[in-house]
């Protein structure tokens, strides 16, 4: 009897299976979003507030997997199974662009929601730090100029520093903070050590013994500052926001990273945020142009909605306003 | 002759004494023995209380949440939306439907904020008169805001929306408290931080010390953590719902699936299936399968289900087939050695009163290895349960906010939520409710594991 039984039931998931899979590749009534873990915050807010504001349409779904991953689920071509946003912390590159037309995904849309300041911080029982882009490339870059012995301790950089030895947690290459940590400091740092006419390849070789590249989240990274209080961590200065209590900021060439002063330009490491939408999926899936238009509204990307309140810092009113009027009007990235 | 015999019993002291000396040896290395069984089971047991304690003690505080007492009034001039529409004769279907989504529409975008800190301030009026001080606190809106957790705004809007006549009444409620004021209430943050390290206003903070002094803020037990799905926008209301619906419609697949067919194929394989070097080779296979990791099935799984099969991304039902690959071998190996354990004289007899071989291992040989395939079954299950690495690989670390009402639609899953919560920022708040994440999960095992051993009581007391 037991046997009877559980094979008509095996018989019966089977072929729930069956039918099921065609079933499902024909729609699908929820927006898919996946990418950068420093969107994934400020986009699931979006997303779950969409859901309570929206009767009609279905919460979407936010997946993580680093800017990089996240348009490489973009340009795997169209259809229900694949996303329908891409989350990003830096701008899409031409090879992204080559691989989606290759998959035709051709009608991509870019949305820029605000902005994202990148930090330098310390364990808070630590000692003060204050930065200056060429501290950071001597502290751990492989090449410096010749007869340069390579510092052991912030000391030996500069005498402003604190005696401590060295240690960096970095994001890894999967990071779109990575590539500005690169562009807004090491590259910077590296013209200012090694002269105006460098070669960036150059710059972007690190020393292997005192630099630690985190492939996860920043709580990875917080675990790292934590076991060893010398390290100093790079950060989005929304999670720092969120966690002042255990971790102390450096200053970047004198300024202290906060809101106000990533908002006027004056703390150099900054970048915008990106998410892009597959054209192809409008109209489709149902509620994208609703979420892009949520998104950028006031109560959430604008100055004193949610999001600024969860660490983002808004565009200007005008730059949001011409996003979405690009976006309206069905404009495309091009390289 | 007396030398002789003198010489044979001093052969025979010195043997006993050999005897004695060896035995006292032997006697040693018993009790050596013993005392180190004792000593790892010990160890064993510590580095288990170490850990189940500092779980505890971790997690159980996060079951606990301040919530504030409150009296909220749904003033009709903030809530200011038109009568609910009702289907006139004549109207279609479509246009009523319209029509109710604009006007939930319209309810959704009231200003609930202000209504919440209304409430503060009545709340915090409350208190000063209670506490004699007498003297009004100003509190300006966005620290009013702060105290009470975002999710708020729509436990009002729901409740206008089950009971509209509810507009322009008053009525007491618990409201929980932020993920940063329930922080402070329970004195996770030092207070001697200076102010632009806190998270909170001074204004929220020493309203929150008072309402606290005046019982008005006060804990009460986090029912919302079963009840309600995760949630980043409002985190001191997240909860394991959904990934509790998740992971039972996954266990469902895995029993459904795994179970059925571990079983037949082990029936098969050891009791009908001829001895060649095919057999030999699936034997030897699937006992490599067993000791494969568990991320190799995941990769699988997003290969196989997703991209040729088209299967929805970070759905339970996915998860569910890949972890019963996962669970396949183990059962069949459980189910084999059980099978092989029954005696043959069981099988000699049946078949001597004429049955036929399937009669023989249906009716007498698989009735006796029900406990220990059982066992097999709800252990495997349960290993399931607690896997994590192939699920992040079919995209099951998506933040969803939803209950799955099928095992089609996506979903998290304990395991993975963990590791999600993990992840979260606010650590302040998220390590403590990581760990009673962990001891949800935990319990869950325990409970399967129960389970496995009453029924294994039963059956066997059965057979």
């Amino acid at each position: 009897m037991f046997v009877k039984t559980t094979s008509r039931l095996a018989i019966i998931a089977a072929a729930g299976v069956m039918v099921a899979a065609p079933a499902f590749a024909q729609s699908r009534t929820n927006i898919q979003i996946a990418g950068s873990s420093t969107v994934l915050p400020f986009a699931s807010i979006v997303a779950e507030e969409f859901g309570q504001m929206f009767p009609e349409f279905e919460t979407p779904v936010v997946a993580s997997g680093g800017s990089s991953g996240g348009l490489r689920q973009f340009c795997a071509g169209v259809g229900p199974e694949t996303i329908d946003i891409a989350n990003a912390s830096r701008p899409i590159r031409g090879s992204e662009i080559e691989a989606c037309a290759a998959a035709g995904v051709s009608d991509i849309r870019e949305i820029r929601i605000g902005y994202d300041g990148i930090v330098f911080a310390s364990a808070a029982e630590g000692p003060e730090f204050v930065l200056e882009p060429q501290f950071v490339y001597q502290a751990i870059a492989a090449n410096l100029p010749e007869g340069t012995e390579q510092p052991t301790l912030w000391s030996d950089i500069d005498p402003s520093l604190p005696e401590q030895p060295i240690m960096m947690a970095i994001p890894a290459s999967n990071h779109g903070t990575r590539e500005v940590f690169e562009e807004k400091v090491v590259f910077p740092g590296c013209e200012a050590v090694m002269g105006e006419d460098v070669d960036h390849e150059v710059c972007g070789e690190l020393r292997q013994d005192n630099v630690i590249e985190i492939a996860g989240d920043y709580t990875e990274t917080l675990a790292r500052l934590s076991s060893d209080a010398n390290t100093v961590g790079v950060f989005g200065l929304s999670f720092y926001e969120q966690n002042t209590d255990t971790l102390r900021v450096a200053t970047m060439s004198g300024v202290t990273p906060s809101l106000e002063t990533v908002a006027s330009g004056e703390y150099p490491v900054s970048r915008p945020l990106f998410f892009y939408v597959k054209g192809e999926h409008i109209g489709v899936i149902p509620g994208i142009e609703e979420y892009v238009q949520f998104f950028l509204s006031d109560a959430m990307a604008g100055a004193g909605g949610r999001l600024e309140e969860a660490g983002m810092i808004p565009a200007p009113a005008e730059e949001t306003a011409e996003v979405l009027e690009n976006f309206t009007n069905g404009v495309t990235v091009s390289q | 002759m007396t030398e002789a015999l003198e010489t044979e019993a001093e052969a025979n002291t010195r043997r006993r004494a050999q005897v004695r000396k060896s035995l006292s040896r032997r006697n040693r290395a018993e009790k050596r023995f013993k005392m180190l069984g004792l000593g790892s089971v010990l160890a064993a047991m510590a580095f288990v209380a170490v850990l189940f304690g500092n779980i505890l003690t971790n997690g159980l505080p996060a079951f606990w949440q301040f919530n504030i007492d409150a009296e909220v009034y749904f003033d009709p001039e903030i809530i200011n939306v038109p009568e609910v529409p009702v289907q006139q004769a004549g109207q279609s279907d479509a246009d009523f439907r319209a029509e109710m989504l604009g006007w939930q529409r319209r309810l959704a975008m009231v200003n609930w904020n202000r209504i919440l800190v209304s409430s503060v301030e009545g709340a915090l009026a409350e208190a000063e008169t209670a506490d004699g001080a007498g003297t009004v606190t100003e509190i300006d809106t966005r620290s009013a805001q702060s105290i009470i957790d975002s999710g708020a705004r729509f436990v009002l809007r729901d409740m206008v929306l089950a009971d509209p006549t509810i507009i322009g009444e008053r009525r007491e409620m618990q409201l929980l408290l932020s993920a940063d004021g329930d922080n402070w209430a329970k004195g996770k943050l030092s207070r001697d931080l200076p102010d632009d390290r806190q998270q909170l206003s001074r204004a929220a903070r020493d309203a929150i010390d008072l309402l606290t002094e005046e019982g008005i803020v006060h804990r009460a037990f986090a029912w919302h953590i079963f009840t309600n799905v995760d949630s980043r926008s409002s985190p001191a209301s997240a909860g394991l719902a959904g990934a509790f619906v998740g992971s039972f419609y996954m266990m469902l697949v895995v029993i459904l699936l795994a179970v059925p067919i571990g079983v037949s194929s082990a029936i098969y394989l050891e009791e009908f299936a001829p001895k060649n070097p095919f057999t030999d080779l699936i034997e030897v296979n699937i006992n490599n399968l067993a000791a494969v990791p568990s991320i190799v099935f995941g990769l699988l799984g997003a290969a196989v289900f997703i991209n040729i099969f088209h299967l929805p991304l970070s759905a339970p039902l996915v998860g569910g087939l890949v972890l019963t690959l996962m669970t396949l071998p183990t059962i069949i190996i459980a189910t084999r050695s059980a099978l092989r354990a029954v005696p043959p004289s069981l099988r000699q007899a049946a078949l001597g009163i004429g049955a036929s071989k399937t009669q023989m291992v249906f009716h007498h040989v698989l009735p006796v290895t029900y406990p220990g395939i059982l066992t097999a079954s709800i252990l495997g299950v349960a290993q399931a349960l607690g896997e994590t690495a192939p699920l992040l690989l079919i995209g099951m670390n998506a933040f969803v906010a939803n209950v799955p009402a099928t095992p089609m639609d996506q979903s998290a899953a304990l395991p993975v939520q963990i590791y999600l919560w993990q992840g979260n920022e606010n650590r302040n708040f998220f390590e403590e409710r990581t760990f009673a994440a962990i001891i949800v999960l935990l319990a869950l095992m325990i409970l399967l594991n129960a389970l496995a051993i009453w029924l294994r009581g039963r059956l066997e007391r059965k057979a």
